[in-house]
């Protein structure tokens, strides 16, 4: 062992370490800034691990330092313009984006592989090594493409780019996307084989395969599946350390591969959805209208927004149940002012966050607290639900499946089971919605039903101005 | 690195990644999506690797140099995006207005 050689590896070993700790660090509130700085400072680390152990041994030629800093600089610009310019509300299509670039660059790694050998370091190449050579690549190429297409189609599905074509909701779907998994795997083997032309085969069936999986997969669920194709790219990224023969890769790559999978797994116990159910199911809405969950409203109270204001102004203590459609209204901001006019007058607000709230677990959370809501008044769905018989005003703001007692009580119903918020044991509930539209499951909302709960309809932002004005008569936080 | 070696730092780390994850409430998920979508742009390595290895090749020097920036684009993007949500948590209560 030469010196550069035994730094490289303590630097590797340090980059690991420093990774799994800012992993780590991300799983704490007052840790996770400080953390997400530590994983940063790991990755340029690795970097410079990296090229000085190039320059120490084989050296680096000046072209190459020449692409190196016009691909970085080119990269890194777009990257942090795009980070700092992205609204909060679109965070999940920007994580989708990036993640599908991770991927495009495990699948070009890959491709440049194959296409010109590396020369050097790969001494005499046995039958056994360029065998797993071959198979990282093929790996890397695979996932890579269903990683960089798919989160592409999950992109501009969620920025309303793309909407689902109807052939996908049939069983067409299954028979083409199998046909694409049968040609990837007939490409594989033939590259296998010794015929390299049968790479850009597996690189169109797998990209066509990334699309034919992502597109017909609904909006709501669309979160889960970023979340699957984010394991995805640690994959590739490790199969792409496989290929250039390097742990650090590995090891990362695993370690994002394997959070990934256990954050889909939060995500679909959270809406009460299998995984297989969400990349095969097709969208929920268009099942679940003809089972038996469906029927009419018969006891719907509405009210305006002054007896709201009323109400809100008499109670002492209040939980708002934030949804989705609060930030597709952009309402986050309003929502916060009224909040701060009802503190303001002694009482005691709090928000019930359920797990998968907003977008994605934990998206309601930034949006709130962009918003400037103290972390502290954020409560989860556990800590929450004792409370709320002893609360006078629920305000449920474009939440739907969530608060539907259904899941708790009607074991005929498709959400059975799925945790909710039990805002009906409130002594009043009111459900700012803009009209009688089902939640994104298409079942009807028993909630809606119950005495205690009145309707006021209108869009989310404009009933809670309405309501600023409203408070403001009432003389409320004005002292 | 043998074959063999290299399996088992991928099976270890897995379990690592697995271990890690496992403890993180929910109010972080998009945030730590968003890093570990960050990190996994590691593969920025294997880019500078193919780059220093191309030996003056500039098909291949195109492809590495596009790779990196791809890599780079998802993990600068990626933990400034995942900085500028946690901000938002760290502010104190008595920082606001």
């Amino acid at each position: 062992m030469n010196l550069p050689i035994i730094i490289k590896f303590v630097i590797d070993l340090l980059a690991v370490l420093l990774l799994a700790l800012g992993i780590k660090g991300l799983s704490k509130v007052k840790s996770a800034r400080d953390a997400n700085r530590l994983a940063a400072f790991a990755m340029s680390l690795s970097v410079v691990g990296l090229l000085s152990y190039y320059l120490g041994t084989s050296g680096i030629a000046i072209q190459s330092w020449i692409w190196i800093i016009i691909g970085s600089i080119i990269g890194s610009l777009f990257g942090a313009f795009l980070a700092k310019k992205v609204p909060m509300t679109s965070m999940p299509e920007t994580v989708a984006l990036f993640n599908g670039c991770g991927g495009m660059s495990s699948l070009l790694v890959a491709l440049g592989v194959a296409i010109f050998p590396i020369s050097g370091g790969q001494e005499n190449l046995d039958f056994f090594k360029s065998l797993i050579n071959e198979v990282s690549i093929s790996v890397s190429i695979f996932v890579g493409a269903i990683t960089f297409t798919g989160s592409i189609v999950a992109m501009a599905k969620l920025q309303g780019w793309l909407s689902t074509p109807g052939w996908t909701q049939s069983k067409v779907r299954h028979f083409v996307n199998i046909v694409f998994a049968v040609a990837s795997l007939i490409a594989f083997f033939d590259l296998i084989n010794g015929n390299t032309s049968s790479i850009w085969l597996l690189v169109i069936v797998s990209s066509l395969l990334g699309i034919g999986v992502t597109l017909p997969i609904g909006g709501a669920d669309m979160p889960v599946v970023i979340s699957l194709l984010n394991s995805y790219s640690g994959i590739a990224a490790a199969a792409a350390g496989f290929v250039v023969d390097s742990q650090l890769l590995i090891v990362a790559g695993a370690m994002v591969g394997a959070a990934g999978l256990i954050l889909t797994q939060v995500m679909c116990k959270g809406m009460n959805r299998s995984l297989v159910s969400v990349l095969f199911g097709g969208s929920l809405s268009a099942q679940s209208t003809a089972s038996s969950g469906s029927g009419e409203y018969t006891n719907i109270t509405s009210c305006s927004v002054e007896e709201c204001a009323l109400t809100l102004e008499a109670a002492n203590k209040v939980i708002i149940v934030p949804g989705y459609g609060l930030a597709v209204a952009q309402a986050q901001h309003t929502l916060r002012e009224v909040t701060k006019k009802l503190e303001q007058n002694g009482i005691e607000v709090v928000y019930a966050i359920h797990p998968v709230a907003g977008r994605m677990p934990g998206h309601m959370n930034v949006l709130l607290a962009e918003a400037d809501v103290p972390y502290e008044q954020l409560k989860e769905m556990d800590v929450v639900n004792p409370d709320f018989p002893a609360t006078d005003v629920v305000l449920v703001l474009g939440a739907n499946d969530v608060v539907n007692p259904q899941a708790k009580n009607d074991s005929s119903s498709p959400l059975y089971g799925m945790p909710v918020l039990d805002v009906q044991e409130a002594r009043t509930v009111f459900v700012i919605k803009r009209g009688m539209s089902a939640g994104y499951s298409g079942i009807k909302n028993d909630l809606f039903d119950l005495p205690n709960t009145s309707m006021v309809f209108g869009d989310a932002k404009k009933v809670l101005n309405d309501l600023i004005g409203e408070l403001k008569d009432l003389g409320v936080g004005e002292k | 690195m043998s074959f063999i070696s290299l399996l088992w730092v991928l099976l270890l780390g897995s379990l690592l990644g697995l271990e890690l994850i496992g403890k993180v409430p929910p109010t972080l998920h998009t945030p730590l999506m968003s890093g570990a979508n960050a990190i996994s742009g590691i593969t920025m390595l294997a880019a500078l690797t193919l780059i220093v290895k191309a030996e003056g090749n500039v098909p291949l020097l195109i492809i590495g140099s596009v790779s990196l920036g791809f890599a780079l684009f998802n993990v600068v993007g990626g933990f400034f995006v995942t900085d500028r949500m946690l901000a938002m948590f760290s502010r104190k209560p008595s920082n606001k207005k």
